[in-house]
């Protein structure tokens, strides 16, 4: 588990490409810098897509867990 | 007392429900139709009046002439609805009472949303807005031409592609193609947000030398000094921007409390009912459902919410369910379009752009007023199951 503070929880399970990293973006436009924003997805394509957008966009990939039938993505706004 | 059905919003979805309705309940049911312009507009042909191939006049119809003779047509619009009296509010001071009610309220665009698009870039997805890029188009003598998308969810969701594949064509038509330089800004990782529909048009848009920037999520647009820049961080220099601008639902939808922060209606999947509300349903864009928001979105949920309504007003136990069906044409230019068949379980399998699928869109657009919003085109026609693997 993350030992970060989480400030922001999107639980995108459930929901197609591009949900989840569309809803991950609408929370990094609504962040402050430095705000913690976790998001749960059960969609395969978030695996690479959510790393990549991050890597684009200058933000930073704190973890990437693993769990039962989907994964926990927690980023940081960074910029 | 016959059931009163009250359906807000007269666009594909709303004509067609209120047209079904009014047909199987006959004197059991009483539906009215409230629209705050009483016009009806084919939005898909707004693509071909940016291009100067069609004019506007095709593309709107009086509500009136689209309904069927029993259906009321109230012009006004609707300000909020109160689900516990079963009330809607008009806007000129009166009500309207509904047992049931239908949310086929549309999308509106907020381009205010993005700093400086209304001043700095051209839109396709209006009226007006078509008009005004086909003369913004007419007056490009080449340049950095960019397309992007300034805000998910979108209408229409293949419409930008088609776009820049058909500008294309316009601009080696009159000559200006080497001079040229034609961009589409895709806020995801590939042009289209479904892989396999990707894998089709990203080699044609090589072939074409059409450039593609992924991860381009618009943050603002500065008309002085002709750039567009992205959440991203990254700031590109234009001579012409067309933009899809950011999307909400409609107001009503707010003021009445039943929508997310974005005015999109919470609703089941399955049965297109509003959360919570037993009496209320919605279709088309006003949905919050992760699927296109399109006309053929709409189509296909009509005949289902038209369904479940009369079963109810009968007192039967609806049993008809909405399988996330969507098909959608893309044109690719050049006489071809190709066509994306799916639904929840079933992800497109698109085959290559051709000329037949590039006709029946042609002539799906010319079909449209005499079939669409009276019901006559067959919607459960057996199309071929989509054999496409569940990809992302």
């Amino acid at each position: 588990m993350a030992t970060v503070n989480i400030d922001r929880s999107i639980d995108a399970r459930g929901m197609p490409c591009p949900g989840p990293l569309m809803s991950l973006i609408g929370a990094i436009r609504e962040g402050e810098v430095g705000t913690v924003i976790e998001v749960l997805s059960s969609d395969e394509g978030s695996k690479t897509d959510i790393p990549a957008w991050v890597a684009k966009a200058g933000h930073e990939l704190v973890e990437v867990v693993p769990e039962e039938g989907f994964t926990r993505f927690i980023v940081r706004k960074a910029r | 007392m016959p059931a009163k059905v009250v359906v807000l919003g007269g666009g594909v979805g709303g004509t067609l429900v209120a047209n079904l309705l009014a047909k199987e309940l006959g004197r059991d049911g009483k539906v009215s139709v409230v629209d705050p312009t009483g016009m009806h507009h084919y939005q898909p042909g707004y693509l071909y009046v940016a291009l100067g191939q069609a004019n506007g006049r095709w593309l709107v119809r009086d509500e009136r002439t689209l309904l069927r003779r029993e259906v009321d047509l109230v012009i006004e619009q609707a300000t909020k609805v109160d689900p516990e009296k079963g009330l809607v509010h008009l806007e000129r001071g009166g009500t309207l009472e509904y047992d049931y009610l239908v949310f086929a309220t549309g999308a509106r665009l907020v381009p205010d949303q993005v700093p400086g698009l209304r001043q700095g870039s051209y839109e396709f997805y209006s009226l007006e807005g078509a008009q005004r890029l086909r003369e913004a188009l007419r007056r490009f003598r080449g340049g950095r031409l960019l397309v992007g998308i300034a805000g998910v969810p979108y209408k229409c969701p293949p419409a930008p592609v088609e776009f820049v594949f058909m500008v294309e064509e316009y601009l080696r038509r009159r000559g200006i193609r080497d001079r040229s330089e034609v961009t589409l800004l895709s806020p995801l990782n590939r042009a289209f947000t479904i892989e396999s529909a990707s894998k089709v048009i990203q080699p044609i848009m090589e072939q074409r030398g059409i450039k593609l920037v992924t991860f381009f999520n618009v943050e603002e647009v500065d008309p002085s000094a002709g750039t567009v820049s992205s959440l991203e961080g990254e700031k590109l220099e234009y001579d012409l921007l067309v933009l899809v601008p950011p999307h909400r639902g409609q107001q009503v939808v707010i003021d009445s409390g039943l929508g997310d922060a974005s005015g999109w209606l919470p609703t089941d999947r399955f049965t297109l009912q509003v959360e919570g509300q037993d009496r209320i349903f919605a279709i088309g864009d006003a949905t919050n459902l992760p699927i296109s928001k399109s006309g053929s979105t709409a189509h296909f949920e009509a005949p289902v919410v038209a369904s479940r309504i009369a079963s109810l007003v009968r007192g039967t136990a609806p049993n008809e369910n909405y399988g996330g069906r969507v098909m959608c044409f893309l044109e690719t230019g050049n006489r071809k379009a190709t066509v994306l068949r799916f639904d929840y379980e079933h992800p497109p399998a698109p085959p290559q752009p051709n000329l037949i699928w590039h006709s029946a869109k042609w002539l799906f657009n010319r079909l449209y007023w005499e079939t669409v919003p009276q019901g006559r085109l067959p919607e459960k026609l057996p199309m071929p199951v989509p054999t496409g693997r569940s990809e992302s």
